[in-house]
């Protein structure tokens, strides 16, 4: 049939695509192993004995010791290992899941691994039903029945051949011993059960659009010269980069996770509780963007960082009040609509950077904005040509002047620590275990029914229904 | 003529082994200033205690596969697409679907909520990405409003909205990532350097510059600036393909889950990978990763249908959870941390606390 699977061949290909078959290839090939493996014995069944069977529970218990994991998730990674066809049922071969009991199972051989024989040849599945068909008839089921006579319209000019080949292939069988051939019928049962499994059975085959990692183009690609002198370029750039000790580096997440611990909702719970476990959404409504009194938590992270301040909407409000009160609030609506020119459209770009060196920029402008003399030089040139980028270096300078100069003040200032002192800690609320009543998961207005500038609220309501599309 | 093509297989030749040099060096300049590992660095921390995460709400709606999915920033609204072109955004904390569409196209693989929450993004074998507006005016027909923004020459596999409702960030299968004007549909910047298709992307949270990394099938993960479309640093340390990337929340970091059956951390400011998350027994790629709030916590969806919990900065394994029965193709914290949702082969969604 099919030969052995070297790099150049489907089945090798299909191997570098799926690194987890020669895993679990290697897994069930120590599973196998005279001292280390799991426990082999022979097996009865009916009059015959066939040797080198396991048993389910022995399998879920070499895994969980030889993994150290627990005996679900063995159970869970034998189970994958059977759906994969490594492992097959002697009894009732029709189901290729993992049962942790006294259930006999035997290592499929390396000629009918998936990624030996692959892909599965229509010839070859002819053949099977084929030999099914004629060793009884009314042994192929429903989908087998259907595969077989589309195969047969298909392929019917050489269905002589096929005919051919099933019957020399019982006339083998039939020389071999009784054990020898329920085992090979049993292989090649679960050979066809994965590659071509039925109707409801998980298709573990399958993969997602086709990747093109193995593809023409990319030969062609990696036989340019121009793809290794950019390999280069970017390697000799990386080469005069400035880095920093691993030590610091390092030290820099636990502090960062040690001072947002007690703010992350799954590692510390949240109050008064987490929505998605009580079914009580107080909590967003506690920490909605433009809540009357925030909670302290909330006001605590504004001091994390200057970043967590202005991401708050809330926190940037008082930021603000707070500048007004220094005379420098131009400077927090100055980086506003420098954030509004970056992120915004691109056919607004002209008239918003005509606004902003109006507002902020022009000599004598209402809100004009202290920048160093060269940066303004320069961006005064730039505005010649306007682009969305045109403003980062005076951007950049005024946000640095906030994060050095304001923004540790306002964290000194008797207003921010005020905000900490009438901050709301909420109250826990247990979950409700008696009386058990559900509580009513409230719906919550869409963001997209909220009115936009000139647009009336949509009517209608949100609870429930599909609106299809 | 023959000496011709001699002399360009010589050129090529020495190409190819003087990128391999500097990547050599690169590598060795990269380890002088490791001078230590992230589990020493975490022997000082505390080690989390049993953790107990199971699904509070599962979405069945979808008809086949589930591909991607988004969190709306209002924290509770989510859109998803699937295999047979179905978009659905979903209020998941009720379980209602609010809106749904269908695609032109199978194999959704990409779909993103607008920062508004107002319109939503998504695409996948048709090549392009498109952006719906949300109503809820029984009589509009949200086909009808569809904006067609990005065009790939492959399949489309990720995209982003930026800052606002008004840029697109995308990566294909054509090997290219590209950032659009939503409105105009207009190409602002075009990023290339993969060697192959360009699997997934994530925006930096930093606080001045406009970089987002990208994975790919040629096992690198890159970091662009969006305003030169160049890449200013590059990873190569997987050994298949990266099938997801995130930022670690303080944006120094990120970390990707691959085909090779490990999620990896690399740190930007040290240039190199910094840890790496793997089992014996987990021998399935993983397909999506994210951190938790405080950055302590990695969620990974495998396609062995599980979901590890990854301690980060110890690199053990904390917990596994079963429930899926198929793939988990995507998976997403929610922006307050509350939960995570997943998405999976077997048709549906989950979200977890």
């Amino acid at each position: 049939m099919a030969a052995i699977a070297g790099p150049g061949t489907p089945g090798g290909r299909l191997r570098a695509q799926s690194p987890h078959l020669s895993k679990m290839e290697r897994v069930v090939v120590s599973m196998q192993d005279p001292d280390q493996g799991v426990r082999m014995r022979s097996q009865r069944l009916l009059i015959t004995v066939i040797p080198h069977a396991v048993t389910g529970s022995d399998i879920v218990e070499w895994l969980a010791q030889k993994f150290c994991i627990s005996e679900e998730e063995a159970l869970h990674l034998g189970d994958l290992l059977a759906q994969h066809g490594y492992i097959y049922p002697l009894q009732e071969p029709y189901s290729l899941a993992l049962r942790p009991d006294e259930t006999p199972y035997r290592f499929q051989t390396p000629y009918f691994w998936t990624s030996t024989l692959w892909p599965a040849a229509e010839l070859d599945y002819a053949i099977y039903l084929t030999k099914k068909n004629i060793r009884k008839q009314g042994a192929l089921v429903e989908h087998e029945k259907e595969h077989y006579d589309q195969l047969h319209k298909k392929i019917n000019h050489t269905w002589d051949l096929v005919v051919m080949q099933a019957r020399e292939q019982l006339r083998a069988a039939k020389q071999r011993r009784k054990g020898d051939r329920l085992v090979t019928a049993c292989q090649e049962q679960t050979y066809w059960l994965v590659n071509r499994p039925p109707p409801g059975a998980p298709n573990v085959l399958e993969q997602g659009p086709q990747r093109g990692s193995c593809t023409v183009s990319r030969v062609q690609m990696i036989q340019s010269s121009d793809f290794y002198k950019r390999e280069i370029e970017l390697s000799r750039k990386a080469l005069g980069r400035t880095r920093v000790k691993s030590s610091i580096c390092l030290e820099a997440y636990l502090k960062f996770s040690s001072q947002h611990s007690l703010h992350d909702p799954i590692m510390s719970g949240c109050l008064p509780s987490n929505p998605w476990i009580t079914d009580d959404d107080t909590y967003w409504a506690m920490n909605a963007p433009m809540v009357a009194v925030p909670t302290k938590l909330r006001v605590e992270r504004w001091a994390f960082s200057f970043r967590e301040l202005l991401d708050d909407p809330v926190g940037r409000a008082y930021f603000m009040d707070f500048l007004q009160k220094e005379f420098s609030a131009e400077n927090l609506s100055f980086w506003e609509a420098c954030e509004e020119l970056r992120f915004g459209g691109q056919a607004q770009i002209p008239d918003l950077v005509d606004a902003v060196y109006q507002q902020f920029l022009a000599p004598g402008a209402a809100r004009w904005v202290n920048i160093d003399s060269r940066t303004m030089e320069r961006t005064l040139e730039g505005l010649c040509r306007p682009h969305r980028y045109v403003l980062d270096d005076a951007q950049l300078h005024i946000y640095m002047l906030m994060k050095k100069d304001s923004y540790p003040r306002f964290l000194k200032s008797d207003m921010y620590k005020g905000l900490l002192a009438d901050a709301v800690i909420p109250l826990e609320t247990k979950r409700r275990v008696f009386p058990f009543m559900r509580k009513p998961r409230h719906s919550s207005p869409s963001p997209a029914l909220l009115p936009t500038s000139g647009e009336p609220p949509a009517t209608g309501s949100t609870a429930g229904g599909d609106r299809e599309g | 003529m023959a000496t011709d093509g001699l002399h360009e297989s010589e050129t090529l030749a020495a190409l190819r082994s003087e990128a391999e040099s500097l990547k050599g060096r690169l590598e060795e300049e990269r380890a002088k200033l490791h001078d230590v590992e992230l589990r020493q660095v975490a022997e000082r921390v505390e080690a989390l205690g049993q953790f107990v995460m199971k699904t509070r709400r599962t979405l069945k709606g979808h008809g086949n596969k589930v591909l991607c999915m988004d969190w709306c920033r209002d924290k509770r609204r989510i859109v998803s697409s699937s295999q047979d072109g179905k978009v659905i955004v979903w209020d998941s904390f009720t379980t209602n679907k609010e809106h749904a569409v269908t695609m032109p196209c199978t194999w959704v693989m990409a779909c993103a909520y607008a920062p508004s929450g107002c319109a939503i993004a998504c695409g996948g074998l048709d090549n392009k990405c498109s952006v719906y507006p949300l109503t809820f005016d029984k009589n509009e027909n949200m086909a009808a409003k569809k904006k067609s923004v990005a065009m790939h020459t492959n399949y489309l596999s990720a995209c982003s909205f930026t800052n606002s409702d008004m840029q697109i960030l995308t990566a294909s299968g054509d090997g290219t990532c590209a950032l659009w004007d939503v409105e105009s549909g207009q190409l602002l910047q075009s990023f290339h350097g993969h060697g192959a298709d360009v699997l997934c992307l994530d925006l930096a949270p930093s606080e001045t510059g406009n970089t987002f990394v990208s994975g790919g099938c040629d096992k690198k993960a890159m970091v662009w600036d969006m305003r030169s479309g160049q890449c200013v640093q590059a990873f190569e340390t997987h050994e298949s393909d990266i099938n997801s990337v995130r930022y670690y929340p303080s944006g120094d970091a990120f970390a990707s889950g691959s085909d090779d059956a490990t999620c990896r951390l690399y740190d930007l400011r040290a240039d190199r990978e910094v840890a790496i998350y793997s089992k014996e027994s987990i021998i399935f790629g993983a397909s999506s990763v994210d951190f938790s709030l405080s950055g302590r916590l990695l969620f990974a969806g495998y396609n062995d249908y599980t979901i590890n919990v990854w301690d980060v900065l110890k690199g053990t394994r904390v917990s596994i959870l079963f429930g899926h029965e198929n793939r988990v193709s995507t998976l997403r914290v929610s922006p307050d941390g509350t939960a995570f949702c997943s998405g999976s082969w077997d048709h549906t969604l989950r979200v977890w606390a």
